[in-house]
């Protein structure tokens, strides 16, 4: 199991290192001049043109500049914001915890409800069970996030008065950003304050958890069929088990290897900003920085936090895999 | 005449079946009358219709026939493990151990099948989970039918891979099924289907996935575990050799019905019914070198669209006036011997044209199980 850990984890090198070359290339290929008038933009004068280029040392030859760029991401060093000159790690580890929670809060209602869908029409395939699962699955696919959101918001928040749709703690209480984990900072404060921290995911994660709710409950419904006919589930009923057993043991441990992928793929894409869910519920986390910081021109930021997100994608993918050989005994040995 | 079974054992309507008296104390398995059809898309297939056959206790019997026939769903009606719906158990009784099964709710079938009832099944590559160590599919079908602990569970299903001759038989427990070679695997089934010392061991073509080399070995495992333990074997092939090999009688099926019963030595030493005496002379080591291979000419009918008559008449050489419109009954020809063929019976009970107001063709009377 380690040397397949130690493997996967050479895999991911060349992997950054062409995606670090494809960043570094990308800002220098811009139109409109060279890289300090793209990261400039519209603000461009030419005494700011020189200042940039000089202390970004712009003027060195390319494979200079390359192996500067690589030796400050190697000290976690991922540049600045041209526009209001933070490090884009340090609102990194701002942001990024609201994101983690919303896509956790977004994974439990997928996979808590999307599963038992899944084998509840698979085990009666073509019955008007599942035919409902199917229309509920398809309205998942279908709706827009932001319609989803807005009506969510408007129902539970506006009409109802059920729960908050804006923001991740009621800005009102006391309470201290330790972790910018809101529910951890909640707890952290007291009083019960975790009740205001999980009343605010619960909308968000709604609106965000119903695509990867419906997809959940695709791949589900079809592994478990096709698992039900395998030739060991027979062996298995012709053993005197329990429909129970045989349904909970022989089927599921084989029917949740592709069900595994997918939801690390979900979560690897969750991670990466859930941009329109995010915008709707006034969420503060990497996926509305993301989206300012291309609407303004933000290159440094943008370069950053797309080789952020590669990480983290293969981070996670790496985590799916180690768990995919952990369930499947035949990947685990070869 | 017949009330409906539950075949989900969920309502007590299978209290209601009548059934008829059950067979004499030394008969382990009846089967009477069985008829087990698939609705599908494209129409109704009657893949077992109309099927008999007994078996003693520790008696082994080779069900034949070529692919199609309806012997392994024979079997799988035998064992309940047929899916409800598309499938449906039309007509028949299975008598097993003195108990008409076709009745039981599927509670009590879950008590005797693994246990007094098991099967091994043709692809050994596929009928072991893989996800779980051959000890732990062994030690689990233990564990379903006794009172036992998971390690007395599992030196059982160590006990069980040693006596099926797998060398080093503690570590092979701990292996993966994907680890292990076909003819090991057929060995960790045959160690699984026999660990609950069941009464009855049906072996669905046992040897057709293995090596040539291998099938003798696995062959020669079946019979002799079976003297061991005195089981009843229902060998399920298409393979004579196997038979001769293997079982003391035989029973050859053709087109969901059997046609001809006997010891193996008398059926396919003097085969009465003319498909088994083409089988035979299809044997290629039959013919001598250099001439033509005999065959039975023409294909199985079309499951959908079964001859009126004899099913066999549309490719029986020796086909005469009744075959067309009469299908022929099981009639006893010798001492245990059966066949269905109009020529062993006498002229006087071959039916004639003027019987055709009476047909004896099979003419769905009864539903029994629900869809």
């Amino acid at each position: 199991m380690a040397r397949f850990i130690v493997r996967r984890l050479l895999v991911a090198i060349p992997v950054l290192f062409g995606l670090s070359v494809i960043l570094f290339l990308f800002l220098r290929l811009l139109p409109g001049g060279g890289p300090a008038e793209a990261i400039l933009g519209q603000h461009a004068t030419p005494q700011l043109v020189a200042q940039i280029t000089a202390t970004e040392g712009l003027d060195k030859p390319l494979y200079v500049q390359y192996l500067n760029y690589v030796g400050r991401l190697l000290h976690g060093d991922f540049g600045a914001s041209f526009i209001d000159g933070r490090e884009v790690a340090a609102t990194f580890l701002i942001k990024f915890p609201a994101t983690v929670e919303l896509t956790i809060g977004a994974l439990i209602f997928a996979v808590g409800l999307g599963i038992p869908l899944g084998r509840l029409a698979a085990r009666h395939p073509n019955s008007w069970i599942d035919g409902i699962v199917t229309v509920i699955s398809l309205f998942g696919i279908s709706i827009p996030v932001f319609v989803l959101g807005y009506t969510l918001a408007f129902i539970f928040g506006v009409e109802l008065h059920w729960l908050p749709t804006f923001g991740q703690l009621d800005p009102r209480l006391p309470i201290n950003p330790v972790t910018h984990f809101a529910i951890i900072d909640a707890i952290l404060a007291g009083h019960w304050y975790v009740i205001d921290a999980v009343a605010h995911l619960i909308l968000p994660s709604i609106a965000l958890g119903t695509i990867p709710l419906a997809v959940f409950t695709r791949i589900t419904r079809a592994s478990v069929i096709e698992v039900s006919n395998e030739d060991y589930v027979r062996t298995a009923r012709a053993k005197g088990l329990t429909d129970r057993r045989v349904n909970d043991r022989h089927i599921m441990r084989n029917a949740w290897l592709p069900v595994t992928t997918v939801i690390g793929l979900e979560t690897g894409a969750l991670l990466a900003g859930a941009v329109l869910t995010e915008t709707v519920f006034s969420w503060n986390g990497v996926g509305s920085w993301v989206v300012s910081s291309i609407q303004n021109h933000d290159y440094i930021v943008v370069q950053s936090l797309i080789l952020i997100f590669a990480t983290i994608f293969l981070t996670v993918n790496l985590i799916v895999d180690v768990g995919y050989a952990f369930l499947n005994p035949r990947i685990r040995y070869s | 005449m017949s009330t409906v079974v539950d075949l989900n054992g969920e309502s007590p309507a299978a209290e209601g079946r009548t059934v008829g008296p059950p067979p004499a104390a030394d008969v382990l398995l009846e089967v009477r009358g069985l008829k087990t059809y698939f609705h599908v898309m494209d129409g109704t297939v009657a893949a077992v219709d109309g099927v008999d056959f007994q078996l003693k206790r520790g008696e082994t019997l080779g069900l034949v026939g070529e692919s199609g026939c309806g012997k392994s769903v024979t079997s799988l009606t035998i064992m309940r493990l047929v899916d409800i719906p598309p499938g449906e158990i039309v007509a028949g009784e299975v008598w097993f151990d003195g108990r008409e099964i076709l009745s039981l709710p599927m509670a009590e079938m879950r008590k005797i099948r693994g246990a007094d009832m098991s099967m091994i099944f043709q692809e050994p590559m596929t009928s072991l989970n893989p996800v779980f160590t051959v000890g732990n599919q062994i030690a689990e079908a233990v564990k379903a039918h006794r009172p036992v602990s998971n390690r007395e569970a599992w030196n059982r299903g160590v006990e069980m891979l040693a006596a099926v001759g797998i060398p080093a038989p503690e570590r092979r427990a701990k292996q993966y099924p994907h680890e292990l070679s076909g003819g090991m695997r057929q060995r960790v089934m045959i160690a699984m289907a026999l660990s609950c010392d069941p009464k009855l061991v049906i072996a669905d073509e046992p040897t057709t996935a293995l090596d040539v080399t291998i099938q003798a070995q696995i062959l020669e495992l079946i019979k002799a575990m079976q003297e061991r333990t005195g089981a009843a074997l229902l060998l399920i092939t298409h393979d004579l050799a196997v038979v001769a090999e293997t079982v003391q009688r035989m029973a050859v099926m053709y087109a969901g019905k059997i046609v001809e019963t006997g010891t193996a030595e008398d059926v396919l030493l003097d085969p009465k019914h003319p498909y088994t005496q083409g089988l035979i002379t299809s044997i290629p080591s039959n013919v001598p070198r250099g001439q033509r291979l005999n065959v039975i000419r023409g294909t199985v009918p079309n499951p959908f669209r079964m001859p009126a008559g004899c099913r066999f008449e549309p490719r029986c050489p020796l086909v005469f006036e009744p075959c067309r419109d009469f299908d022929p009954p099981l009639r006893t020809t010798d001492l245990d011997r059966r066949a269905a063929c109009w020529l062993h019976y006498p002229p006087s009970e071959r039916p004639t044209v003027s019987d055709v107001a009476v047909p004896s063709a099979p003419v769905r009377t009864e539903r029994v199980g629900k869809r």
